[in-house]
């Protein structure tokens, strides 16, 4: 029983980190067909923002809010400084985004130095039989829970939503319909770096903030996007059900390590026979 | 740099007799350096030439067969480790460059056949071999224990394997190569490689190559299989990277988890953006330019070098996105034809200057694919 309420909080752990590192990402790549490298880099500015609101006395929920505000905010700079002159040139978007992740990693290591900044986690353990689990862990899961629910209802009921949603159709019908194309992509941008924002900050208590924070989680969040396929929603939680299922029970038996290079190879063998992703299929749904 | 230009526009050509020149003269130019530089100069140089393999690995994939491997530096990396732990057990060298060799072709092999054979768009791909590169990173760093060990050489994790052998002479392996020899063997082994993948280019392997790389679908209704040809072309890049990972782990000496980095990633992509993609001499004088770069800016005491290579590379896609010698090459043509200057400005200031100039353009690059 203990044994079995420890696997399930690993998984369910593992479970709201994917969804947390990669939601922000499947919703700039499944609106704009945009792969922003710098996801991990954008990560680690909510982990950094929420630290410091945090030293300076903020409460921490509400630091988590800031931290979204701000690295949306950061979004919108760099989708009217980079992106947007790049959209149709898909891999020249890679080669920016991937000059300003170590045009950040590199100014963060100059402003704030190399070491970890922390903060507290807060709650404490609850204790099930012979194993402890921390309730800020539970609060986690109920976060990517919460927001998957929040971009569900916000693409589905909302006027933007629906804009959004027939802008991902047909940009030129939408355009001609009187949508301004441009500022919804900003828009969307804005929206997936805030979303990457806040999982930054809601990291930021088990783990720190630190300049390469970002490449330690950036891996995962590519291979959950990929293989989850064109549909943002359905797909990263399909993607990352499966693969924090696989994480959770071999981190462990075994390593994290081990964990992580399972999912990777699962998800190239994934490949070969879903070539468009778990939703490459399926034509309805967000 | 006319060269350059040269080269991307008639790359399936023979090459003239110029060409030979232009190699016969770099060669002598290599030759010559132990005789008048100094020690340390040199010792520094041999480092590059192992980087310079890597880049025409990548500079081969994406400028001839349009594959952008973001993780090349997974079968250098490969390569690298494959050579010192053989090296390291068996006591020999020769052997164990070409089994680095086989090394990086038989991960490029595998993990192709799932990407090619998948059919997975080239964004994909590039993500995916990216995090390929990665993953091995981690998993290398994490082999510190006593338990990982290959044969007698102990793995070491983050700190890397230091006793890296040097080169021996292959008919007497009790014979080391001393510095100035090293740098003659990889200097010459670098142009044998330039010569060739530029050679590969005029054999209808490389025609082919190109034609996929212009338009998959056409050349496959002209009945080429392009899977194939591009497993080769990505194996054969492997392999390159791999020779290359052999000799830089030789040079600095030490096998590290960093040559699987995303920084190293990072490199190439400098390398090759920089030196011009659509050529192979690109990469190398990339190589040597960004590297000689890189160690003036440590000089000057900016901080933080990836700070500055950060904004060279987001410069470099939104301005210059065919690479430097490319873009100064097409400077004379342009010169002397006006009306295109016109039209190129005029594109510029569209494209780039003007704050709202409708919506951003889209194009569907491959139909149906994301």
């Amino acid at each position: 029983m203990d044994q079995v309420a420890n696997y399930l909080f690993q998984i369910g752990f593992s479970f709201s980190i994917f969804i947390l590192i990669s939601l922000g990402l499947a919703v700039i790549f499944g609106m704009m067909r945009v792969i922003n490298l710098a996801q991990g880099e954008f990560l680690m500015l909510g982990a950094y923002f929420c630290t410091l609101c945090s030293h300076a006395g903020i409460n921490l929920w509400l630091s988590f809010i800031l931290s979204a505000l701000a690295v949306g905010v950061f979004g919108i700079i760099v989708e009217r400084f980079i992106i947007r002159w790049l959209y149709g040139r898909i891999i020249d978007t890679l080669l920016a985004t991937w000059g300003l992740s170590l045009l950040l990693v590199g100014g963060v290591t100059t402003i704030f130095g190399p070491q970890t900044e922390s903060v507290a986690a807060p709650l404490g353990n609850v204790q099930v039989g012979a194993f402890g689990f921390p309730i800020y862990g539970l609060v986690m899961m109920a976060i990517a829970v919460a927001l998957l629910g929040a971009v569900y209802a916000f693409w589905r009921f909302t006027r933007y939503g629906l804009i959004v949603r027939g802008t991902m159709q047909n940009p030129t019908i939408s355009a001609a319909l009187g949508v301004n194309r441009s500022l919804v992509y900003m828009l969307t941008f804005a929206f997936g770096s805030a979303l990457t924002g806040l999982a930054g900050a809601v990291l930021a208590p088990i783990v720190g903030a630190y300049p390469t924070l970002g490449i330690v989680y950036v891996a995962k969040a590519f291979i959950t996007v990929i293989t989850g396929g064109h549909l943002p929603l359905i797909g990263t939680v399909s993607a990352s059900g499966l693969f924090s299922t696989i994480d959770g029970i071999v981190a462990t038996i075994s390593s994290s390590v081990i964990g992580e290079m399972t999912v990777l190879f699962v998800a190239i063998i994934l490949l070969r026979l879903l070539p468009l992703g778990i939703t490459g299929r399926m034509t309805r749904g967000v | 740099m006319i060269h350059g230009v040269a080269l991307m526009q008639h790359s399936s050509e023979r090459p003239k007799w110029w060409w030979w020149v232009f190699v016969a003269a770099l060669a002598a130019f290599f030759i010559t350096m132990p005789f008048h530089l100094e020690i340390f100069v040199i010792l520094e140089m041999s480092r590059f030439f192992g980087m310079a393999m890597l880049a025409l690995s990548m500079g081969f994939l994406w400028g001839f067969s349009g594959i952008l491997s973001f993780g090349q530096t997974a079968f250098f990396g490969l390569g690298g480790y494959g050579f010192t732990v053989l090296a390291l057990n068996t006591g020999e060298t020769t052997g164990s460059v070409f089994f680095a060799v086989a090394l990086g072709a038989a991960g490029a092999g595998i993990l192709g056949y799932f990407m090619i054979y998948g059919r997975i768009s080239e964004i994909y791909l590039s993500v995916i071999t990216l995090v390929f590169t990665l993953i091995l990173e981690k998993g290398i760093r994490a082999t510190s224990g006593d338990q990982y060990v290959i044969g007698k050489v102990r793995l070491n994790g983050q700190n890397g394997i230091p006793t890296v052998p040097q080169l021996d002479v292959p008919w007497n392996p009790s014979v080391q190569l001393d510095i100035n020899w090293f740098f003659w063997v990889g200097a010459v082994l670098m142009i044998l490689v330039y010569i060739g993948l530029r050679l590969i280019l005029t054999t209808p392997f490389g025609r082919v190559l190109v034609g996929i790389r212009e338009n998959e679908r056409r050349t496959e209704l002209l009945g080429y299989d392009a899977r194939r040809y591009k497993l080769a072309a990505f194996m054969l890049a492997g392999g390159v990277a791999g020779l290359g990972g052999a000799l830089y782990a030789i040079s600095i000496p030490l096998a590290h988890p960093e040559m699987f980095s995303l920084g190293r990633a990072a490199d190439v992509i400098m390398w090759v953006l920089v030196g011009g993609k659509g050529t192979l001499i690109g990469p190398i004088a990339g190589v040597f330019a960004i590297e000689h770069f890189k160690g003036w800016l440590g000089t000057q005491g900016v901080g933080q070098v990836t700070l500055v290579l950060g904004a060279v590379l987001i410069l470099f896609v939104l301005v210059f996105h065919k690479g430097l010698l490319p873009s100064i090459g097409s400077l004379p043509g342009l010169w002397l034809d006006r009306a295109a200057i016109r039209e190129q400005l005029a594109e510029f200031v569209q494209h780039h200057l003007t704050w709202r100039s409708g919506p951003p353009r889209r194009r569907r690059r491959q139909g149906g694919r994301p």
